[in-house]
């Protein structure tokens, strides 16, 4: 365990880390060789990662390393220049709908309620999940509020069950816990660990905080300048915390790696 | 602290409270009409000038029981609400379609800015060469005053529509449709209400200077129609029942945006302290 081989390797050469979830919703990712630029400036150079179904994979980096725009062309919010992006086996441009992404900021209509932010698809029966989802989000009581009323935990947990309403296959997160206050970061890393062990959803984590990737991911990887350059499991049981002197530990040697 | 707690254990005060702040508003207007009444009873405002307010009431009751201003105020009415209607509406398609379709947007938009400059009221000789002095005349100048508020305030809505929502909506699997009526058209009604409280203030104005140079009906043709028999106080009820249709129109729009606006903070904040 303390022994760490924090050289990139393949899926299928490397230990068993922390045990699968039950839920069986999640679906495999494979990223084959994508490059992509904007004008002169390349950003992902022919990246490859392949990610298990079921697993939470943190991806950590500086600014401008690349993180969002490889989330970006998962969420088929944007095409790569050359390389393929596969999700269940299937390109990622037609997977959209197993796919859901969680911003930064909250990105809740302020001209809806809760029930009708989560609800935002309107599919048939959108009202029952959505009450459902509210529900396990931990804010039954606040369907029908409105956006602006809530704190920022509040509206993170609402893009949360707005996220996973559809019961999504992949989870892609781009930073939502930053801008919260420590504790509430740490009520948010239990419930995403806590519904993730429910369903088995598949989820990607892009953060700058490397203790928060260690305390949520089965495996952490660092990207640089469109590459990774550091690929490593965590194995460590569950539930973590973000405070444990072993999270600690392995994120400064990650850190040293970077 | 201890002043409110001390108000609000006596409901007497409270109530009395409210009745000053609800009388409050209406008070100088009151105070001017004793001061005019007073004026002209005692002679020392000719009639021929201003008529007393009690004349204008006596107008009022008159024009009431004969009909004819129920008559003339619901044939104003209808006209500002028949052009409201098809200039706003042209206004607002023009908005959405050049906010939303950049083609669109180089056909159009220089040629509605290039007419936007016009002062409407300018083609009243050309309108009436048209339209002689029938409805279409009235309906058109009103269409056309209420047009371009709508139409620059639908366009610059739809733009400023915050872009990471829309990404939101992509991300969450909306139509192009369900991303119009659900996303960008909500964004962007706070912008277009305004546009639409502008086109009500250009309506009524151009109404009562169509009304008056070329109508055989409404209340600007009953002002006209009255200075030709020297009736000062129908003109001046004509005059105050186009202030009370303008602020009738204002208070319903102000009524609509706290409905559908109620979502907005400044919105919210507003009802919280009527309330």
């Amino acid at each position: 365990m303390t022994v760490l081989d924090l050289q990139a390797r393949r899926v299928n050469e490397r230990p068993r880390p922390a045990e699968l979830p039950a839920g069986e919703a999640g679906l495999a990712i494979r990223v084959g060789d994508v490059t992509k630029g904007y004008g002169a400036r390349t950003v992902l150079k022919s990246l490859s990662l392949e990610v298990e179904a079921r697993r939470i994979v943190a991806i950590v980096g500086r600014s401008g390393g690349g993180k969002s725009t490889l989330l970006r062309l998962l969420a088929g919010l944007e095409s790569p220049d050359s390389g393929t992006l596969a999700i269940g086996g299937e390109p990622a441009a037609r997977q959209q709908s197993h796919v859901r992404l969680m911003f930064q900021d909250a990105r809740l209509l302020p001209w809806q309620r809760v029930l009708g932010n989560v609800g935002i698809a309107r599919t048939p029966g959108w009202e029952r999940a959505a009450r459902e989802a509210i529900e396990h989000v931990g804010l039954s009581g606040h369907a029908a509020d409105w956006p602006r009323t809530l704190s920022g935990g509040q509206k993170q947990r609402v893009a949360l069950a707005r996220a996973l309403v559809s019961r999504p296959g992949v989870l892609l997160l781009d930073e939502p816990f930053g801008a919260l206050d420590a504790l509430t970061k740490r009520d948010m890393h239990q419930l995403l660990t806590r519904i993730w062990g429910e369903r088995g959803f598949t989820t990607v984590l892009i953060t700058h905080d490397v203790a928060e990737a260690i305390a949520l991911a089965d495996r952490v990887l660092v990207l640089r300048e469109g590459r990774f350059v550091v690929d490593v499991d965590v194995p460590l049981e569950r539930p973590r915390r973000i405070e444990d002197a072993r999270v600690g530990a392995l994120a400064a040697q990650i850190l040293r790696e970077v | 602290m201890a002043v409110s707690a001390d108000t609000s254990r006596i409901p007497g005060r409270r109530i009395s409270l409210r009745l000053r702040k609800g009388l409050l508003p209406w008070l100088a207007p009151l105070v001017l009409a004793g001061l005019w009444q007073a004026a002209s009873s005692f002679g020392l405002l000719s009639t021929r000038v201003l008529p007393a307010p009690s004349a204008v009431v006596a107008a009022f009751v008159a024009a009431v029981e004969d009909g004819s201003l129920l008559n003339h105020t619901a044939i104003s009415a209808w006209r500002a609400l028949e052009g409201l209607v098809i200039g706003g509406g042209i206004g607002f398609l023009f908005g959405v379609l050049n906010a939303a379709w950049r083609p669109a947007e180089q056909l159009f938009d220089t040629s509605i800015q290039m007419l936007r400059n016009v002062p409407h009221l300018a083609i009243i000789p050309l309108v009436i060469l048209w339209f002689g002095i029938g409805e279409g005349a009235k309906i058109f100048l009103v269409a056309i005053g209420a047009l371009f508020p709508i139409y620059l305030n639908t366009y610059h809505g739809i733009r400023t529509v915050d872009p990471a929502l829309i990404e939101m909506g992509r991300v969450y699997g909306l139509s192009r449709r369900e991303l119009f009526w659900r996303v960008v058209l909500p964004g962007a009604l706070p912008s277009i209400l305004v546009g639409f409280r502008f086109s009500l203030g250009i309506v009524w104005l151009t109404l009562i200077v169509a009304e008056t140079i070329s109508a055989s009906s409404g209340i600007g043709y009953m002002t006209m129609n009255a200075r030709e028999f020297l009736q000062t106080d129908v003109v001046l009820l004509g005059i105050i029942i186009y202030a009370l249709l303008g602020k009738a129109a204002d208070s319903a729009t102000k009524a609509i945006e706290r409905r559908v606006l109620a979502w907005h903070p400044s919105f919210q904040e507003a009802r919280e302290v009527a309330a």
